[in-house]
């Protein structure tokens, strides 16, 4: 649903708290219609980037742009976008109503039908207070609101806290759902990245503050292996291959190779007697992000 | 039902060749929409867009405007054609290289092969072999 059209541009964006850089002269886009993965570990920047493009913070330098407008005070591109915050604050004495009335006042493209469907498929008890609610309710709230604001831009900041598998099993089978019927830009940010892997068509991976991989999430699927048997032999194949993760048991290695492998590769694996394990998206991104932690600290102690 | 470490879209173009060689989808039959496949194996609709994008360019199916996508003649025989090439490779191969491990011959494969084939399928479900 890649229609080639950019509703976000982020060009050279900083984020410095003190002496931290949060975010470090980032630069990408986010095309129209598309789900995409906002991943990363914890702290590497991935709320930063959220609220500042939702307006919720300010850069400490560089542009963004939503709708081709910038999003600060603009009235007119806020209500274009939903940013379900894992740590959403209501008011004291709010119930879950009051949330939902605010939001279908404030979203042009609300739909009460859609909300009442998803508080009914979440079991969500109208009538306490939203203080009072669990953590996996209060999750709900966000989540419902998100997906009943339709808004142009969704942005899902790790909705899933306290939701339990068959809550979270519903939330994506009624984003997927309502995604087919109205098309819109939607991102989200998880740490369960299988969970979330056959959802989202684009990955974006954010890590220390910078984005290390923004590709279709198909063409990362076969980007790695994992080659498993004879150490020597597992050495030998893997030579002039980047390695970004080696683990051994006795004379059995396993080491993962980025790249996809031919069918030449294949048959001279078999003919050597290893075996070809597959390389989750999570695995990738894990073994990607720890490696590039261990080169730089490399790096580091080489300066020094 | 999907594995890692294949592209999605090939998976999806995959199980519908499947539905096609096993005569389940007849030819000249309407084939599942990109959000029926999306919605059943919980995908990005893009992703399922591709797989049947593939088997169109492919020329297994084709498009009725307005209607959908169809099965096209000659698809069962063509897919066929395609999977008995790639049969060697995926699975003879493998088994050649396992028997010469094991020290069996050819001819004790020729055997064995007839020798099972000839015991009504019981134990045979373990059929996850790519």
């Amino acid at each position: 649903m890649t229609t080639g059209t950019h509703v976000i541009e982020v060009k050279n964006l900083t984020k410095r708290y003190r002496d931290v850089v949060a975010v470090g002269d980032v630069s990408f886009t986010i095309e129209k219609d598309t789900i995409y993965g906002l991943l990363g570990r914890n702290g590497a920047g991935k709320t930063t980037v959220m609220s500042i493009l939702t307006a919720q913070n300010f850069a400490t330098s560089g542009d963004v742009r939503v709708f081709g407008l910038q999003p600060y005070e603009n009235a007119k591109v806020l209500s274009r976008m939903c940013f379900v915050r894992e740590s959403q604050k209501y008011p004291d004495d709010a119930k879950p109503g009051h949330a939902f009335a605010a939001a279908r006042i404030f979203f042009p493209h609300w739909d009460q039908e859609l909300a009442d469907r998803l508080i009914a498929d979440f079991q969500l008890p109208m009538k306490r207070r939203i203080k009072k609610l669990s953590r996996g309710q209060l999750s709900a709230v966000g989540v419902i609101i998100g997906l009943a604001s339709r808004a142009e831009i969704t942005f899902f900041d790790e909705p899933y806290l306290g939701l339990d598998a068959v809550a979270r099993q519903i939330f994506y089978d009624r984003l997927l759902e309502d995604y087919t019927e109205h098309p819109r830009t939607v991102i989200l940010s998880s740490h369960l990245i299988d969970e979330v892997a056959n959802l989202i068509e684009r990955v974006l991976v954010i890590d220390r503050g910078r984005i290390v991989m923004d590709e279709a999430t198909d063409a990362v699927r076969d980007r790695a292996a994992n080659i498993v048997g004879d150490a020597s032999a597992v050495d030998a194949f893997v030579q002039g291959r980047q390695v970004i993760h080696r683990e051994s048991l006795g004379n059995v290695a396993s080491v993962t190779v980025l790249g996809a492998l031919t069918l030449a590769d294949r048959e001279r694996l078999a003919a050597a007697g290893l075996d070809v394990a597959p390389v989750s998206l999570q695995q990738l991104i894990v073994r990607t992000t720890q490696h590039a932690a261990d080169q730089s600290a490399l790096d580091e102690g080489a300066l020094r | 039902m999907i594995e890692e470490g294949r592209a999605l879209f090939l998976q999806i173009a995959e199980s519908v060749e499947d539905a096609i060689i096993d005569g389940s989808l007849a030819e000249e039959a309407q084939a599942p929409s990109t959000n029926e496949l999306a919605a059943f194996y919980r995908i990005n609709p893009a992703t399922a867009a591709k797989g049947v994008a593939m088997l169109a360019d492919k020329g297994v199916l084709y498009k009725r405007r307005g209607i959908g996508m169809f099965v096209a003649p000659g698809a069962r025989e063509l897919l066929l054609g395609e999977r008995r090439t790639a049969f060697a490779v995926r699975f003879v191969d493998p088994l050649l290289v396992e028997a010469r491990k094991l020290g069996l011959t050819p001819e004790d494969l020729e055997l064995l092969i007839r020798d099972r084939a000839s015991v009504p399928a019981a134990s045979t479900t373990e059929g996850n072999a790519r």
